[in-house]
């Protein structure tokens, strides 16, 4: 009896979550396979009865095929490549100087979380104006250079069109890892502080002991025993990075690009909206799958590589 | 011999001794020079994570005019408050923040009552199915949203939500409510509570809910702030749903309001106005978290997502 009534309770209580999972998670992993094999599937196009859609993977084929896809592809790679490693260091380094002083260590720990309690398109229109240059195509005689080019010049460089018509695309990408590594900074200090504070400090007084390198230790202590949480904020960086959109909105605005080449720097997110936007779901579809499809690899990959080479 | 000897031991350890003292000293001046270089670091690195910040409110406080100097000055020669005043006109930031607030608060209440109830319904109740129906929505959380967004987009077209006042909100509201992830985190605090409790409620005759709203919520309440904030984030920070499905500024949030509303026809942008908006949107994030960073901290530390 009493289980019964337990069954019937949990259902109840679960119920308003299974509906709305059911209409919003996993009606569109279905629908999202589908429309993927639809060729040529549209919402719009789909509303006209006559219309029928074959079965086949030339979604999939075009997609591949695209210009514009691989642009976006070459694009996340990219960045992934770059920002994923640098971020994760520099922040395995902080995290290790932070760890090893006492005063002041709350305060820096508070400035270096800031960045994350932050709108991405905001400041991310803060980073542009800092690169921007306004005032005619011509850079030499341009009013205002943007204050990273009039520190540049102090240091004597010569200034750089970062952003504006006329920069050069691996400009633009500096801009973009500059401005993703800012950004990627707080949660990586916060988890490897976080793992570097458990670590047990008998490790440490052994190898003092022993008379062992500061270089070594970090590199055969810190390191190793960190491996977990390095781990973990690769897999959840390198995800991350493949689902970059909004960075990329703040910094460049939605053209995704300067205003003389837009799109140069969509993304894989910023493809598959593009396309839902003009009604080629089949093609939004097979994008994101693929999208997933890579998430899936380096997540397996990942997991596979450390559970080799974590310890606990 | 053991005379000819000594001298020669106290020697050798004197010399082991002041051997000794050299390797100390210099292991001393070393650890000084290692932690002046330390702090120079993170103090260098702090000004680099600070400057953007203080380059907004700088720059937010110019005349346009002043703005574009050649060589920008690092304390406005003239402070402009009235750019905040104007931003809040151009971007029509009120009705940005109001509707992002109503957003906000509607949909974190009725995903925290969703969440709670399920999350009792797994860490309390026996029923048939339910590790298999848990490990399913887990599964869920390694799919990207975007795989979503795309069947859900047409979903909310063909319920009619995309026009009208109620719509607009329900759509903004409804397909975000139910978070596998805050589930999970829930039901792992709802473990840790003894289930002994709940048995001696349940003798005592008390009802569930009055179970859950007396002992369970009070006890697991660090977790719920740490879901409210997060939840409040990523209305905040939300963008790309609100910019397909609200497409006029009267219905649409904060995030995708923001981006080109200070660009005129003809491309100009008054950026100091712009900096000033910019500010407006980052200031209720700061308040946030100068005022409930130990569970922000928290829950970030455990979820790894953004807002």
């Amino acid at each position: 009896m009493v289980d019964n009534k337990q069954q019937w309770k949990a259902w109840l209580y679960l119920a308003p979550a299974i509906v709305l999972l059911l209409l919003f998670t996993v009606w569109p992993i279905i629908n999202t396979v589908r429309m993927a094999f639809l060729e040529g599937y549209g919402n719009l196009s789909s509303l006209n009865a006559d219309k029928t859609f074959e079965f086949g993977i030339e979604n999939f084929e075009k997609v591949v095929k695209y210009k514009k896809f691989t642009t976006c592809l070459k694009n996340t790679c990219l960045l992934c490549v770059l920002t994923v490693p640098i971020s994760t260091l520099l922040a395995l380094v902080i995290a290790v100087c932070l760890n090893s002083i006492k005063p002041f260590s709350r305060l820096l720990q508070t400035i270096y979380f800031l960045p994350y309690v932050t709108n991405s398109i905001a400041i991310g229109m803060v980073f542009a104006s800092m690169f921007n240059i306004i005032g005619g195509a011509d850079i030499s005689k341009a009013v205002s250079i943007g204050i990273v080019n009039n520190v540049i010049e102090f240091f004597g460089g010569e200034r750089i069109a970062w952003i504006s018509t006329g920069s050069s695309y691996s400009a633009n990408i500096a801009v973009m890892v500059i401005y993703i590594v800012w950004n990627a900074l707080p949660f990586k200090i916060l988890i490897l502080l976080g793992g570097l504070q458990s670590v047990n400090k008998q490790y440490y007084d052994a190898a003092k002991i022993d008379g062992t390198s500061k270089w070594r230790v970090f590199w055969r202590i810190t390191v190793p025993l960190l491996s977990p949480m390095i781990a973990y904020v690769l897999i959840t960086g390198f995800i991350g990075g493949f689902k970059e959109y909004t960075a990329t909105v703040g910094v460049f605005g939605e053209k995704m690009g300067p205003a003389d080449d837009p799109g140069r720097l969509n993304t894989m997110v910023g493809f598959i909206y593009k396309q839902l936007e003009g009604d080629h779901q089949g093609l939004a579809s097979a994008a994101s799958l693929i999208l997933f499809g890579i998430i899936l690899v380096i997540t397996l990959i990942n997991l596979k590589i450390s559970s080799k080479k974590v310890q606990y | 011999m053991a005379k000819k000897l000594a001298p020669q031991q106290t020697l050798n350890t004197t010399m082991v001794e002041k051997d000794m003292k050299d390797v100390v000293s210099t292991e001393k001046v070393m650890k000084v020079i290692r932690t002046i270089c330390v702090y120079l670091f993170l103090g260098f690195m702090a000004l680099i994570i600070l400057f953007p910040f203080y380059w907004m409110i700088n720059s937010s406080l110019k005349t346009l005019e002043e703005y574009k100097w050649q060589v920008p000055s690092f304390v406005p020669k003239t402070i402009v408050w009235g750019n905040y005043k104007e931003a809040f006109k151009a971007g029509n930031l009120a009705v940005l923040f109001v509707n992002t607030l109503y957003v906000g608060i509607v949909s974190t209440v009725l995903s925290l009552v969703i969440t709670v109830l399920s999350a009792f319904a797994f860490a309390r109740l026996e029923f048939k199915g339910k590790n298999a129906l848990f490990a399913a929505l887990l599964a869920t959380m390694m799919i990207p949203g975007e795989l979503f967004t795309i069947t859900n987009y047409i979903t909310v077209s063909k319920l009619g939500w995309t026009t009208g006042d109620t719509g607009t909100y329900a759509v903004l509201i409804i397909p975000f409510l139910v978070s596998v992830f805050y589930i999970y985190l829930l039901r792992q605090n709802f473990l840790q509570i003894p289930n002994e409790l709940y048995l001696a409620a349940k003798v005592d005759g008390t009802s569930d809910i009055k179970y859950l709203w007396k002992v369970m919520i009070p006890l697991s309440l660090p977790t719920l702030i740490s879901i409210t904030i997060l939840k409040m984030m990523g209305a905040w920070n939300s963008y790309i749903w609100p910019k397909l499905v609200a497409k006029d500024t009267a219905h649409t949030l904060i995030s995708s309001g923001l981006r080109n509303a200070f660009t005129d026809a003809n491309n100009d942008t008054n950026y100091p106005v712009q900096m000033a908006a910019v500010a407006l949107v980052s200031l209720p994030l700061f308040l946030v978290f100068v005022f409930l960073r130990k569970y922000i901290m928290k829950g970030v530390s455990r979820s790894g997502i953004k807002g």
